[in-house]
């Protein structure tokens, strides 16, 4: 409808679009009362003094009588929470629907000092708030949900209250600029910068109002003198200054451009006037009721007491289409689709006059984009079956633009219709939240209004994936029904499980936390009970001091680190006793635990196998203590207390061999005091080695005795022993002491390996038959060995034999060797 | 000789990647904490991350000074401090320990945890309990898998094996399955998996649910299917010598992340020598699969087609020049190789052909076998008397408790006397590790059982007699290797010739005396497409067998695409490279291709010095 718009000169254009007349009314209007309305079309709040009632712009949500401090400003975070600056620098935090969330301080100062004024801001990093303290300071946070105070530096001269200031976001962080008086100065966590406008109008002595765009880009300022400067934000252009010929200061100022906008303009608001300034010196008022102005990426919304506007600047698309007698492409395929409908053939006309100029696909996409900026539902529909007419005429036109902007335009639609109050537009759609997928952004604001059916139907509509679509408004809905205290138990569960079944992605433990958070833990022990995955019910289980049941279903989960957790906070709630009984039936934690104990607390791995009554594993444990212990006596107790151990736990053995540490011990303690000699800490064989090299027949035969040391072990030993210090006398002797357990090949061999081939072959002779040829060939005796292995008609040691000799050197032995073989083959 | 693959052979993925995401991680990780800063390194993460990233790398992202973590104080100028490490407690203790030390100095310095693969809520409660869980910063750097050969993949975490069987600490559980999740999203999806062990079921189950928890991509499949195996269903594989070269070398000079040291006597110079074992080293790849008594004769036949490359008499001036620059340095690096590995074999021959090693494998075929164990009894006390080897002993008492199905008590008792009596009380705890994990245990009065058990098992069906093990699960802890043995035709008939140049089945990784019964399951399953038909044998094996088959890839399972033919095996608690060697064999027979994905390589050194107690 042409109606809205006003045509101003040939280049600023504005058009206002009624939004919504307000579903309510307040008595006085909006006289004294805090306005606060959040980005992207999303909740306004008023507050009167001592009277909260936040509202969404049709279904009104009043909140109860406001009991806290003195408020300073408001505002709404990005999450659509609702902020309250208190005088004190408190803020409270609020949900959508009015119901007390938290709240943080700005800075104990301001208690004494008090807040004089409060900005709350949007940027990249979240929503932030600067104030201005009664000693003129100004304090920053950037991001209230990880709150960083900054107390900017002082400016200098500053006596009283600037006379305006602003927050800008520049080279990633924070700003402010603040007018005093004539002066202009940028403050940063580090410096406050004197700055000066280009090019502002000297006839101005001070700035009393600035205003920044939305994405912080622009810039604006109202003089004394009743100028509008305009510039970028970093002070380093002017775009224009309109003389306004107002000298009271504005009530509000705020910047109206879109992205990628041609006119980038100030809206500058007075208490009877309104006013829109633009780059080209001329300026346009609007007849006007007292409102709020609210800036948004693509226009500013403007909320009176019973309307709700939207002033933008108007789409190149829809100015090309409905601009009066356009010849644009778009305008005469929306007029050939008319005439199509009246069945006229001027239609046809329309047509050609398109197609001659090649400019059909263009039409289409003008009329497809025009749709999308157009908030009448009607409108969009005669933009769009123009643009599917004219498609039909075209044979490659990529289908995607239209379908996408019908799918997004019925979201806006529902969203837009004023039972849900969102006025949210095209281009403001994808960019709610950077990163943020819009459609899921969309869901999200529906949850946080409690319209789930709608949520669940767009969910549905866009096909989002079960997993981050209806799931999530599916529990948000269940998060809310477990707060119907009038329902029971019993009710509510078997709701709730008939709802969400087994849809993909659910958390019940999540819905269980919320029910525990509302007081119902019998509720929430019932939801539990749905959820599938055992791991994820246990931190709910262990808040709810179901810590048994937590446990098992740790284990049952598999993640260590879960049953970890858990016992480690049964540690710390039970006494030792029941701690370890809980562990006892829990072999898997009980693992976990001791072997956490091996390292961090070995006494408390003690008092565990004592209360298991595992005697084994303690006398395990008192011998791994022995041998970290230096000094005897407390090794010898050790020890002691380990074979009481063992005995208790009927092993013999174990029992056995440990006394007999003791005695070596005790025998080896003897030898080191009597011969200076260090054999502590030795084992048997070691020790008896070590007597043995040393000469010490006497000790080491008593050892052999005393220990029952086999004859086999004690031959060897002494056999090398004694060719380790080449005592080839006391050798010889030893061998003729009495028969060798082990035979005497192992002499020969001993021997030879100390490279004594005289001695070995004393002990050729002495060698069992069978082990003959392995002797002769040890001490290298091929001749002695032939005539064994011949001797013997062993054909595997004849070739032994043979493969030992070299057919040129020992000629007559490979000779002989044939010839035996020979023999036996023929026999 | 190194034996001809099947033509249709399917290629197997590419595993570098894994090594680059793993870098670019890391690079991430170290930029986190920007400017100078001391790096302490956890000393057997050292070799893991040589292989994939080096000094310059780390210097390029401001590391100045790289340290060994050595649980001694340090020394460090540095205002930022790094350490990379494994999730353990007795590490995170020692950090602790310095920061609280410096805090008492005076020195106030940055500090940065990363923990490989993952780290555990025990490593944080030690920082929380010693008081710096606000000092220092933690991070995880999912270095999950390192893959050491084309198909050779390894999580470098001996201690799984300890951990997981031992002590029954099931924390590596979920690192495997999202070891094997990585895997899957990389190269998967799988479309069959088949498992034996209770670990092995966990692992799946951790899989499945961080598959369940991810979002999923469709892509082609690169790895068709899985086989998870866990280390206990047997130990008697790795615990036999091994005669194959790979292995061989492994159990010499041990291979340390696919890299050995050759000493002097090898290379032949004054300076032991670093060398990497995979398929990129030409030589060593045609030899690492065969059995040991064939190499030498490969070797010294190499060497003279070597010869005859080199002598070109009678070329013009150009040939002369081509010889020069394309062929002579193909030439020359080749020759270093084949010089290398026969330094290595004749220093391998020096050792192993003296009569004790062939005594030593008589005895383990012996053994296995089942034949003279008197005998064998006789030849381990003397090896245990005459201090051969503390491992060794050890090792072959438990390799004839597994074959035995444990010892008489009578046998039991002296054995262990002889062995405390050399190597001293402490190895109490040795034993009594063993029993626990069933490696070393005595023969229990009421072994009449076994027979009864398997009568019941052939009486009735195999539902009751899954109860009544179930029943007596207790004295699960049995090896059953006879009778699995002869179930599954593991030990050939003995009397026959075995030609090892041709080799005709997987017994040739053990001289033809023993098919790996690892190796020997997972042949039978594949062939089978599942255990039916092994109920007896997984009976055995104390169950908790599984398969399962994807639900979404039901089309593409009725034809056998090339990723079908490509499995993955899982070994949970290690692999040796023997059972490398038998399944690439079983590959080439088959068709198949295997990929490796060990928790580590371990032979039977790495395994009995994981059950001895720490303090030894």
């Amino acid at each position: 409808d042409d109606s809205e718009w006003r045509l101003w000169f040939p280049v600023l254009l504005d058009r206002k679009v009624e939004l919504y007349e307000m579903g309510w009314s307040l008595k006085d209007g909006l006289r004294d009362c805090h306005v606060a309305a959040a980005p992207y079309g999303g909740p306004i709040d008023f507050r009167k003094p001592c009277i909260r009632c936040p509202l969404t712009t049709f279904s009104p949500i009043w909140g109860p009588q406001w009991k806290s401090g003195v408020v300073k400003q408001l505002g709404w975070t990005v999450g659509d929470d609702l902020l309250c600056v208190q005088e004190d620098g408190t803020v409270l935090v609020y949900d959508l629907f009015g119901s007390f969330k938290r709240h943080f301080s700005m800075g104990n100062e301001l208690v004494q000092s008090h807040v004089l004024e409060a900005k709350v801001f949007h940027s990249p990093y979240g929503t932030g708030i600067a104030l201005l303290s009664g000693t003129f300071r100004f304090i920053l946070a950037t991001n209230i949900e990880d709150l960083k105070l900054r107390r900017l530096p002082e400016v200098p001269g500053l006596q009283g209250a600037p006379s305006c200031w602003a927050v800008l976001s520049q080279d990633r962080q924070s700003k402010v600029l603040l007018a005093a008086g004539p002066d202009l100065y940028m403050l940063d966590t580090t410096a406050c910068t004197p700055v000066i406008p280009p090019g502002l109008t000297p006839q101005a002595s001070s700035i009393v109002h600035m205003a920044v765009s939305f994405s912080y880009k622009y810039l604006a300022f109202f003089t004394d003198s009743g100028h509008v400067w305009m510039g970028s934000a970093n002070l380093k252009d002017k775009l224009g200054e309109v003389e306004t010929k107002m000298k009271t200061p504005p009530k509000q100022m705020a910047w109206c451009r879109r992205p990628k906008g041609q006119q980038p303009s100030v809206v500058v608001m007075w208490e009877k006037n309104l006013l829109v300034a633009g780059q080209c010196q001329e300026t346009i008022q609007y007849p006007f009721v007292d409102s709020v102005l609210v800036p948004e990426m693509d226009g500013v919304r403007i909320i009176s007491g019973s309307h709700h506007e939207l002033l933008q600047e108007v789409p190149a698309a829809c100015e090309e289409i409905f601009k009066i007698a356009s010849m644009a492409p778009g305008a005469l395929l929306l007029e050939a689709n008319r005439e199509y409908e009246k069945e006229s053939q001027k239609a046809d006309e329309y047509l050609r006059e398109i197609k001659e100029q090649d400019l059909l696909g263009e039409a289409v996409k003008q009329c497809v984009e025009a749709a999308g900026y157009e908030h009448e539902p009607e409108t969009q529909k005669m933009l769009l079956r123009a643009a599917s007419f004219g498609k039909c005429f075209l044979s490659n036109f990529r289908p995607e633009l239209f379908v996408h902007m019908c799918r997004d335009l019925r979201v806006l639609n529902a969203v837009r219709d004023y039972t849900v109050g969102i006025p949210l537009t095209l281009p403001q759609y994808p960019f709610m939240r950077r990163y943020v997928d819009p459609q899921k952004r969309v869901c999200k604001l529906l949850v946080h209004r409690k319209l789930y059916p709608l949520a669940f139907e767009i969910c549905r509509y866009l096909k989002t994936p079960e997993y981050q679509g209806v799931s999530r408004v599916l529990k948000h809905w269940a998060c809310c029904k477990v707060q119907q205290k009038e329902e029971a138990d019993e009710v509510i569960a078997r709701a709730i499980s008939v709802k969400l079944g087994e849809t993909a992605g659910i958390s019940y433990s999540d819905i269980a936390a919320k029910a525990y958070e509302c007081g119902r833990t019998e509720l929430a022990i019932k939801l539990l009970e749905f959820e599938p995955r055992s791991g994820e019910q246990v931190p709910l289980l262990l808040k709810m001091k179901r810590s048994q049941l937590a446990l098992s279903k740790a284990i049952e989960s598999g993640d260590t680190d879960l049953v970890y957790t858990v016992v480690t906070y049964l540690k710390n709630e039970m006494n030792r006793g029941d701690f370890f009984m809980t562990l006892r039936n829990q072999p898997v934690a009980l693992s976990l635990y001791r072997q956490f104990c091996k390292h961090q607390e070995p006494e408390t791995l003690k008092d565990l196998f004592n209360q298991d009554d595992d005697h084994q594993e303690l006398g395990n444990f008192y011998v791994r203590a022995s041998y970290q212990e230096g000094k005897l006596e407390t090794r010898v107790s050790l020890l002691q207390s380990a074979v009481d151990e063992y005995n208790k736990a009927k092993n013999e053995f174990a029992a056995k061999a440990t006394e007999e540490e003791i005695r070596l011990l005790r025998f080896q303690r003897r030898v080191e005091e009597e011969k200076g000699e260090r054999v502590l800490g030795c084992s048997l064989h070691d020790t008896l080695h070590c007597l043995l090299t040393l000469g010490l027949h006497k000790q080491a035969e008593q050892l052999y005795k005393d220990f029952r040391v086999p004859d086999k072990r004690y031959w060897w030993l002494k056999l090398t022993a004694l060719a380790e210090k080449e005592d080839w006398e006391e050798l010889e002797k030893f061998a003729k002491s009495k028969k060798s357990p082990i035979g005497y090949l192992p002499f020969v061999e001993v021997c030879v390996k100390h490279l004594n081939k005289y001695e070995a072959k004393k002990y050729v002779s002495k060698v069992t038959p069978e082990q003959k040829v392995k002797a002769h060939l040890a001490v290298g005796d091929l001749e002695g060995a032939a005539e064994a292995a011949i001797e013997r008609r062993s054909e595997g040691e004849v070739s032994l034999v043979l493969s030992r000799c070299s057919a040129t050197t020992d000629r007559t032995i490979v000779d002989r060797l044939n010839r035996a073989r020979a023999a036996a083959a023929k026999k | 000789m190194a034996h001809s693959a099947r033509r249709d052979a399917p290629e197997l993925p590419d595993f570098s990647l894994l090594k680059r995401l793993a870098r670019d991680q890391l690079i991430y990780l170290l930029e986190q904490l920007p400017g100078k800063k001391d790096l302490f390194i956890e000393a057997d993460l050292m070799s893991p991350l040589d292989r994939i990233a080096n000094v310059t790398m780390l210097k390029q992202h401001d590391v100045d000074k790289l340290y060994k973590v050595e649980n001694t104080p340090i020394f460090s100028t540095c205002d930022q401090i790094c350490f990379l490490i494994r999730p353990r407690i007795q590490t995170v203790k020692w950090i602790a320990d310095t920061v609280n030390a410096d805090k008492a100095a005076g020195k106030f310095r940055k500090y940065k945890i990363i923990f490989t693969p993952q780290k555990f809520y025990a490593c944080e409660t030690v920082l929380e309990e010693q008081g710096i869980y606000g000092d220092v910063s933690t991070d995880e750097w999912a270095f999950y898998l390192l893959p050491l050969d084309d198909d050779i993949i390894s999580l470098e975490l001996p201690e799984f094996f300890r951990d997981n069987f031992l002590e029954g600490d099931q924390r590596w559980v979920t690192t495997g399955g999202s070891a094997l999740h990585l895997l899957h999203s990389l190269f998967g999806p799988f479309s069959k998996v088949y498992g034996i062990g209770r670990c092995a079921k966990m692992v799946y189950e951790s899989w499945r649910e961080q598959v369940e928890e991810s979002e999923q991509k469709a892509q082609k499949s690169e790895i068709g299917n899985v086989f998870l195996i866990d280390r206990d269903v047997d130990f008697v594989t790795p615990l036999c010598s091994q005669v194959v070269y790979e292995g061989l070398v492994d159990d010499i000079f041990r291979i340390k992340c696919g890299c050995v040291e050759f000493g002097p006597d090898v290379t032949t110079a004054d300076k032991s020598m670093k060398v990497m074992l995979n398929s990129q080293d030409k030589v060593f790849s045609e030899i690492r699969n065969e059995h040991f008594s064939n190499v030498f004769g490969f070797l010294s036949q190499k060497a003279r087609n070597l010869q005859t490359a080199y002598d070109r008499r009678g070329m013009d001036i150009k040939q002369m020049r081509t010889f020069v620059s394309e062929e002579l340095k193909g030439l020359k690096q080749e020759h270093r190789l084949l010089s290398l590995h026969i330094g290595a074999s004749e220093s391998m021959m020096k050792k192993k052909t003296k009569q004790d090693f062939q005594e030593l494998l008589k005895t383990e075929h012996s053994l296995l076998e089942g034949f003279d164990i008197r005998e064998c009894i006789t030849y381990i006390e003397e090896h245990i008397n005459r201090q051969v080897s503390m491992i060794d002993s050890l090792r072959l008492l438990c390799l004839l408790s597994l074959t035995e199905n444990g010892l008489l008590p009578k046998d039991y008792r002296s054995l262990k006397t002889q062995y405390l009596q050399s190597y001293g009380i402490e190895h109490l705890l040795t034993f009594a590790n063993l029993r626990q994990l069933g490696l070393l245990v005595e023969q229990q009065p009421g072994d009449a059982l076994t027979a009864m058990e398997s009568k019941v098992g052939k009486l009735v069906n195999d539902k009751t007699a899954e109860k009544l093990t179930g029943a007596f699960s207790s004295l699960a802890k049995k090896s059953n290797f006879r009778a699995l043995s002869k179930k599954l035709a593991l030990v050939p008939k003995t009397g026959e010739e075995y030609d090892l140049r041709v080799p005709r089945d997987m017994a040739y990784v053990f001289s033809g005396a023993y098919i790996p019964l690892s190796c020997k399951l997972i042949e039978q399953v594949l062939e089978r497409d599942g255990w039916t038909g092994l109920e007896e044998v997984t009976r055995m094996l104390n169950g908790n067998e599984f398969v399962v088959t994807a639900s979404h890839s039901g089309a593409d399972a009725r034809f056998k695409t090339d990723s079908q033919r490509i499995i993955l095996v899982m070994f949970l608690g290690g692999c040796s490279y023997s059972e490398i060697s038998a399944l690439r064999f079983l590959g080439r027979e088959k068709g198949y291709k295997f990929i490796v994905l060990t928790t580590a390589i371990i032979n039977s050194a790495r395994l009995m010095e994981a059950m001895l107690d720490n303090h030894v």
